[in-house]
């Protein structure tokens, strides 16, 4: 059985993914960050060589993604058409009690995953049924179940001091950061994506209701992306600011480029992480109403692109390279403005992040009766302060899309490492405590 | 369902018996009478792994009827107090009346309200029924904190002692059954979820922590009463019960103020969230106390 599963998910990692999933993976980013222009290229050879098999293959398992392996699925994972994220609390005084608490999680996650009910109490009258019914006899929907652990986890409070990565801490206060105590941090986050909202709405309720007595949610956001069925084609995914947005992420089929942006590494110095990577989550509420007001001139300086091709400025295509030097014959200045999201999210071109971000729309602001909507921007990385924390850097000093886009939550969390059948997540923190 | 427990406790003692359960049970089965002679008629045609109840069940079930008997004599007595005070024109003696009464009342509710249109002719809030039929202790609520006076409460008040001599009759009627004790214990925690700890059972007086209070100590009376079947249906479950009950008491300490507590209107946002949280953390285990009547 357990042989079995590593086979399952070898075969699943190994696998090509077709274009679709390439540019699906790429998510609606770009508010916060934009990655280099440059990796682009690499995608899209790569995708040339790849699509002839790859959509057979994955119809195999299009709709069941294995919870065990190696890694944790849900961060290179193509991304589904919705996410329920939340960030919890720990209230216990007790460690034990966090290791069981995971134990529990992930027993749950990997039956959930596989679209079947959880626990075995689901048919006695004299009882709550353990699983709380909502995802009965629906599909897995690619669901994925990804969980971290925040800074504050490693305090006083559990004796983790020394086990927390030396380079992994709370942000550093960015630049019109206009951060709301009630969307920032948590010493644990569970994100769930799937291609049904209510399947992953399941999830994310039924682990809380597991963790009662251990931990409490302190925050949760939901969000979407164009569905497939909107898109079959599955082309770029746009941005609520209605620019396709996000087409430069780092190949995920490439195992060994994978070990460079995002996988903690041995070498790293945190055994514990190795083969997990480092969350950024950023709840950034875009000022919809103001935007709207903007030229069509004023939205394309603003990103660097054209608004309806996806192009940069002064190209034709989408996927055209990114020519910063470029100067208009007129005026002498860049085609490509210099603050630009687009120029400053590349700058040189030499880091990269994998992000997978989705919109998100909650209602009213009641105060100026606004929508609040925007990007829960989601990111993973190798090393937050070699990647995340210099493009953010960048862009919050610079980018000219600060005036439409304002950083309202924040939160960085280390997401374990993969288990396999019979251990669970977080063994490599919590297991010999 | 009910037939389960009716089954003449020597027959389930001699079931215990035979499956060699904890020694808590020999002891007790020891303490009765005719175990012995239960234990040779029945030997041969009782099967010990489909037996879902045991006698200490119908022991919980006699002594939580003894509980809600008391409960209501002290309601009534107070309750008494209570009227006579607002009958008088007593105003502070009224209010300071009025919380601690209603904990006699709050600690047996899911029994109250099994019983017909008691619930509502003595705990319905404004909104809750039809304004002409109003009466009962929010009723006279309003009154003492909104208009500041007993006046006009006089006949509400004779109508409020006679609805709890009246539940007082009533309870000795009830069919107490396993089942109620189970699902009265969360439907207990249920009410302090859904308008104690909102603040929105107590508009007016903002006592809202009596009743908290009240409801967590009649839903522990229960598990109390519970436990000794429960541990040997699931210790651990048992144990997780126990020490959430803990916590939540903890919780609530510090709101105590003399013998009672403080206005709801002083607690802060974060402390009724945890106040909340504490409380959701014990309701889940303990909607797992079905375990012992078995599937």
């Amino acid at each position: 059985m357990k042989k079995d599963n590593n086979d399952k998910n070898n075969l699943m990692l190994n696998k090509k993914l077709s274009r679709r999933d390439m540019l699906r993976l790429a998510g609606v980013g770009g508010v916060g960050l934009l990655l280099g222009g440059g990796a682009i290229g690499s995608l899209l050879a790569s995708d040339k060589k790849t699509t002839s098999n790859a959509s057979t293959i994955l119809s195999q398992d299009q709709d069941s993604i294995p919870f065990y392996g190696a890694h944790q699925a849900g961060i290179i994972t193509p991304s589904q058409n919705f996410i329920c994220f939340a960030a919890f609390d720990v209230i216990t005084d007790n460690v034990s009690d966090i290791r069981k608490m995971f134990q529990k999680w992930t027993t749950a996650s990997a039956t959930m995953v596989s679209g079947s009910l959880i626990g075995n109490v689901n048919d006695n009258p004299n009882l709550p049924p353990s699983d709380t019914g909502e995802a009965a006899e629906l599909s897995p929907s690619r669901c994925t179940i990804t969980f971290g652990a925040g800074p504050s986890l490693f305090d006083a409070r559990f004796g983790l001091q020394n086990k927390r990565p030396p380079s992994f801490q709370e942000l550093p206060p960015f630049k019109a950061d206009s951060l709301e105590p009630e969307w920032c941090g948590g010493d644990l986050c569970v994100q769930v994506c799937a291609d049904d909202l209510q399947v992953a709405f399941h999830a994310i309720r039924n682990l809380a209701r597991i963790a009662r007595g251990t931990a409490v949610l302190r925050w949760t956001q939901e969000g979407f992306q164009r569905s497939t069925q909107a898109d079959p084609k599955a082309t770029t995914p746009r941005n609520l600011l209605g620019f396709k947005d996000g087409t430069a992420n780092p190949n995920v089929t490439d195992s060994k480029l994978m070990n460079e942006v995002v996988w903690s590494q041995s070498v790293d110095g945190t055994a514990w992480m190795t083969g997990g990577s480092y969350m950024a989550v950023r709840r950034v509420r875009m000022r919809i109403e103001v935007w709207d007001r903007s030229t069509l001139k004023d939205q394309e300086d603003t990103f660097g692109r054209h608004r309806h091709s996806g192009a940069p400025l002064g190209s034709k295509d989408e996927f055209d390279s990114i020519k910063l030097d470029a100067l208009d014959a007129t005026t002498g200045k860049p085609v490509i403005p210099s603050n630009s999201h687009v120029a400053l999210a590349h700058g040189d071109g030499s880091i990269q992040m994998l992000r997978r971000s989705y919109s998100y729309s909650s209602g009213l602001d009641l105060k100026t009766g606004q929508l609040d909507a925007g990007l829960l921007f989601i990111s993973f990385q190798r090393d937050l302060q070699k990647q995340f924390i210099p493009i953010q850097q960048r862009l919050a000093n610079n980018d000219k899309l600060n005036e439409y886009a304002v950083h309202k939550g924040s939160a960085v969390f280390a997401c374990f490492p993969g288990t396999t059948e019979g251990g669970f997540i977080g063994e490599t923190l919590f297991g010999g405590i | 369902m009910n037939l389960r427990y009716v089954v003449p406790a020597s027959l389930l003692i001699s079931s215990i018996l035979f499956t060699g359960c904890a020694k808590n049970n020999a002891e007790s089965a020891l303490n009765t009478s005719n175990t012995s002679e239960a234990v040779a008629t029945n030997a041969t045609n009782t099967d010990p792994s489909t037996s879902t109840s045991s006698p200490d069940l119908q022991t919980a079930i006699d002594q939580y009827r003894t509980y809600v008997i008391e409960q209501c004599d002290l309601f009534v007595k107070e309750t008494e107090k209570f009227t006579t005070a607002v009958k008088a024109g007593n105003l502070d003696e009224a209010k300071a009346l009025y919380a601690p009464t209603r904990m006699y009342y709050e600690r047996i509710e899911p029994i109250a309200e099994a019983l017909g249109d008691l619930d509502p002719n003595i705990d319905a809030r404004d909104g809750d029924v039809d304004p002409s039929e109003w009466r009962g202790f929010h009723h006279i609520e309003k009154s003492l904190w909104e208009v500041g006076t007993t006046k006009g409460e006089e006949a509400v008040a004779d109508q409020l002692l006679k609805d709890a001599q009246l539940l007082r009759a009533k309870v000795e009627t009830v069919d107490i059954n396993a089942s109620m004790l189970v699902t009265g214990a969360v439907e207990l925690l249920n009410e302090v979820s859904s308008s104690k700890v909102t603040g929105e059972e107590e508009r007016y007086s903002h006592t809202d922590l009596y009743d908290f209070a009240a409801n967590v100590e009649g839903a522990a009376k229960i598990y109390e009463l519970l436990k000794p079947e429960l541990e040997k249906k699931d210790a651990d479950l048992e144990k997780d019960i126990g020490e959430r009950f803990a916590s939540l008491l903890k919780e609530l300490e510090p709101f105590k103020v003399n013998d009672g507590y403080i206005s709801y209107e002083k607690l802060q946002e974060d402390q009724i969230r945890k106040l909340s949280q504490t409380l959701d953390a014990l309701a889940e285990p303990l909607s797992n106390m079905g375990t012992i009547l078995g599937v």
